[in-house]
């Protein structure tokens, strides 16, 4: 039975069982491979993508609670790669590995979208979820904190 | 199963659009003497075209490098490319990096025995010169070119970026250019490396440098092994034996195989693959296994009770281990001394938590005799050694490529995965597409192994140190990974173990031996090496030392070090940025430590606080000095150095892995956390300007945090802790004790 949703808008049909993660429908089905798999239990972030313009794990997320709705990756954060949260991510040199990088990009867009001028406290508190192991913490809340002043 | 080939940063590859007279492609031969030829030569045979070049320069002026390192984060692909383009004297704007094919006699770590690797914060340290030299004999090719075509010297030629120019004359001719008329010499000019550019002449290396892997890791579009789409491909996971070493009995494989789009299941060495035509399938499938498992020598292990095992040996003095430094009388020094100060140190296992899970690709050919594989991985040449004796094939039929790594830290050095891919590629008869569950790969982790030390000084009337005795206790990663006999062959001393157990502090009479202990636990090389609890230990100790002749932690290592200049410098650096010795904030305490890792010199102070009642250490900022020699990427040493910081208060404040019954007993980030946004410290890094040759830098702070912590923690409470990690647990009860 094929679910219809939208994914950087474009309307798609997937024919996977409902309980699928859509983490596996976003990256094994319709090859956006952005969305990473870090844990699969929703602890570490890497998986984040935007369900109505909010952050949620895909790997948490089963495809029928996506029916209908609006779904956005990396991969349709902007148009070029030029969200002003990606100009800052560049500016500021911030990936080392850079495979938790897609979800620290997607959990920080869901901020600025809700709140345009966050203080520190607002980003460690919004970003706690994602787990970065090469340890680019410093650099990702300075990276949010250019973004936001560059008007996200 | 022809792939569009893909430079690192993820556009297609040049090689891919140069014509067979497009360009001059240097390379060097097998033998490793220089030589060169026209692309021309490489066009006739495709495949000798794409064999060996270390650069080629097209018509219109594009450069492509390659470089032979994995890069996972720590930067060197983009490093090592500078160190090529400031050497050549290139335009680094028309510089793209792309991957070689693995040809260790070409490309192999002159650090490393000529291997592709990428470990031990070696690619910068052990491709300096080579990479050096190789780029100047191009250059020099370009500049004679262009002094026969203008018939005059050589030596009135000078280059600026991608140009030679004739200043007498005023003229000038591109590398595309001299490209399309120049004819490579079969033996390319020997070049000595004291013609090597001077730092004083440098363009670009030494200078911020954005790094070319960067804007693909924030779109999504970089590739990772993970994400390799593969025709005809299938999915695989395995459930492995939860015992190190350990191989399924009987396998009831009936609820799996009616798991929607399992295809097959197949009973492996180790474990037991599912295969199916999705991941969520060959998870599902996994979930529904019932298997049953032998038992393994390390079945009966428990870490707890190992551990006072490993620390009861570090103690028998009369068990001697094996050498791995001796110098002066050290049985008479400490029979001498006036005083000697002993004292017990310990490390659990750690796992490296890389962020992508483990994860292979492979296809087998028909005949059975080549392979292809996909994969992110520290151990290219590691990789296709072992493909080639599983196969009983040449390593020329084994296809290797390389992606970015999600983490690497260790791990992803040695070929584990292809012992379980292989038969399932195999069996399947299609390429197959192994990944890890996050849980498996915890469960399966290749630790750190746990450590157990016993140190002792021996101190003279005026209370200075004679004599210092350092007896390291724990398991082989060398036997691990290579067999008994790669122990065998270093002497019975494990590099990996024992790295970071030498220190410069001038003591005349010193003993440091290893203690080998088997367990059969799964052990590996991790962030930092051996470095990572043998500082711990050292620095400690040393604070230990210091405060018994009620020393100041730093002035007592300043005259120790007293004829280490770069170590005094680092040491005054950060004691005078961190304002060392200034009053705090109440309940903030600084801990101190200093060591040479990875030929880099480091010296680092941590301002904490503790909350007695949970055992939370608080670490607010770190202030970092080092000294690594010619820098070539200054921003890459502060994002390295920033990462170390956060990766060492990890290990420091919450990583333990516990193994009972041979089981690892932690399942996820849940019970195994990192470190978060939420506890990191501001960070401070000051790097000297030095022209010492290039040193490492993946993991060279790294071992300073945990003895910076624990001195601190000694500030604040007077307690000495000695055993990593110093968890809540381990705080609140330490505190609690009288």
């Amino acid at each position: 039975m094929a679910i219809s949703f939208t994914i950087n808008g474009k309307p798609v049909n997937v024919d996977a069982a409902p309980e699928t993660p859509l983490l596996w429908v976003v990256r094994e089905h319709l090859k956006l491979t952005g969305t990473k798999y870090g844990c699969g239990a929703g602890m570490c972030g890497a998986c984040t993508v935007h369900l109505d313009g909010n952050a949620v794990r895909s790997c948490q997320t089963p495809l029928a609670a996506v029916a209908g709705k609006s779904v956005t990756t990396i991969e349709g954060l902007s148009a070029n790669g030029d969200h002003p949260l990606q100009q800052a991510w560049v500016a500021l040199q911030v990936p080392q590995c850079g495979y938790c990088q897609s979800g620290q990009i997607m959990q920080a867009a869901a901020l600025l979208a809700s709140n345009k001028n966050p203080n520190r406290d607002d980003i460690i508190r919004h970003m706690d979820g994602n787990i970065c192991r090469c340890g680019t913490y410093p650099r990702i809340a300075r990276a949010i904190e250019l973004a936001a002043k560059q008007g996200a | 199963m022809d792939t569009i080939e893909r430079n690192p940063d993820g556009t297609i590859s040049r090689r891919g659009f140069l014509g067979g007279a497009a360009g001059l492609t240097f390379a060097l031969s097998i033998s490793g003497a220089l030589v060169a030829r026209p692309s021309a030569a490489f066009a006739a045979d495709a495949a000798t075209k794409s064999m060996g070049a270390w650069v080629t320069i097209g018509h219109d002026g594009a450069i492509v490098i390659n470089i032979p390192v994995a890069e996972m984060g720590q930067g060197s692909l983009t490093g090592l490319a500078i160190i090529f383009t400031e050497e050549l004297d290139a335009d680094w704007s028309q510089v793209t990096i792309a991957y070689p094919p693995v040809i260790p006699s070409i490309f192999g770590n002159p650090m490393f025995g000529d291997m592709m690797v990428t470990y031990g914060s070696g690619s910068t340290r052990g491709y300096w010169d080579k990479i050096r030299l190789q780029a100047a004999a191009v250059r020099r090719v370009l500049m004679q070119a262009a002094a026969d075509r203008w018939h005059v010297p050589l030596a009135q030629l000078h280059t600026e970026p991608s140009q030679v120019v004739h200043a007498a004359s005023n003229r000038k001719l591109s590398y595309g250019a001299i490209a399309s008329f120049a004819q490579v010499p079969a033996t390319m000019p020997a070049i000595d490396k004291s013609e090597l550019k001077q730092l004083a002449d440098y363009r670009i290396l030494g200078k911020n440098t954005a790094r070319r892997d960067i804007p693909a890791k924030t779109t999504g579009a970089a590739q990772y092994a993970i994400d390799v789409q593969v025709p005809n491909m299938v999915y695989a996971t395995v459930l492995r034996a939860p015992v190190e070493g350990a191989t399924p009995d009987q396998v009831d494989d009936s609820a799996a195989l009616t798991v929607p789009g399992v295809l097959k299941v197949v009973a492996l060495e180790h474990s037991v693959g599912v295969v199916a035509d999705s991941v969520e399938g060959a998870f599902a499938g996994r979930d529904a296994l019932k298997v049953s498992w032998s038992s393994a020598p390390a079945s009966s292990f428990n870490s707890a009770d190992g551990l006072k095992d490993f620390l009861a040996r570090a103690a028998k003095l009369d068990d001697k281990g094996v050498s791995f430094f001796a110098q002066g009388d050290i049985d008479g020094t400490f029979t001498k001394a006036a005083k000697v100060m002993s004292a017990q140190y310990s490390s659990d296992y750690v796992y490296h938590a890389q962020m992508e899970p483990m994860n292979v690709t492979a296809a087998i050919n028909p005949a059975g005799d080549g392979a292809e594989i996909w994969i992110g991985t520290q151990g290219p040449s590691i990789n296709v050694n072992a493909a080639a004796a599983m196969l009983k094939t040449t390593p020329d039929k084994i296809k290797l490529n390389q992606f970015y790594l999600g983490g690497g830290y260790g791990r992803r050095s040695p070929a584990d995965m292809l012992p379980e891919v292989f038969p399932l590629a195999r069996a399947m008869r299609r390429p197959v597409k192994l990944i890890w569950t996050r849980e498996q790969d915890v469960k399966s982790a290749q630790m750190r192994p746990m450590t157990g030390h016993q140190i002792e000084a021996a101190l003279d009337a005026d209370g200075k140190i004679t004599g210092w005795r350092h007896r390291v206790v724990g398991e082989s990663v060398e036997a691990y990974r290579g067999g008994e006999q790669a122990l065998e062959d270093a002497k019975g001393l494990d590099g990996i173990v024992l790295e970071g157990a030498k220190h410069e502090y001038g003591i005349p009479n010193q003993s440091i031996l290893y203690l080998r202990e088997k367990r059969g636990v799964a052990v590996a090389a991790w962030r930092g090496i051996g470095a990572g609890y043998n500082k711990f230990v050292i620095e400690s100790f040393i604070d230990e030392l210091a405060s018994a002749q009620k020393a100041d932690p730093v002035a007592f290592r300043l005259d120790l070090l007293q004829n280490e200049p770069r170590a005094q410098a680092v040491i005054k650096a950060v004691a005078d940025k961190s304002g060392w010795g200034n009053k705090l904030a109440d309940g903030h305490a600084m801990g101190f430590a200093y060591a040479q890792v990875v030929e880099t010199y480091v010296a680092a102070v941590g301002e904490i606080s503790l909350n007695p009642k949970t055992g939370i250490i608080r670490a607010y900022r770190f202030w970092i000095a080092l000294d690594p020699g010619i820098v070539i990427n200054p921003d890459s040493v502060l994002a390295q150095t920033e990462g170390n910081v956060i990766f060492g208060l990890s290990q420091t404040m919450k990583e333990q892995m516990s193994i009972s019954a041979g089981q690892v007993q932690q399942n996820n980030f849940f019970d195994y956390p990192v470190l978060r946004m939420s506890d990191m410290p501001e960070i401070d890094i000051q790097i000297m300007p030095t022209d010492n040759p290039a040193k490492g830098m993946g993991e060279a702070a790294l071992p300073l945090v945990a003895p910076c912590v624990a001195n601190a923690v000694f500030q604040l409470t007077g307690k000495r802790f000695r055993a990593l990690p110093l968890s809540p647990e381990r705080i609140k009860a330490g505190l609690a004790s009288a």
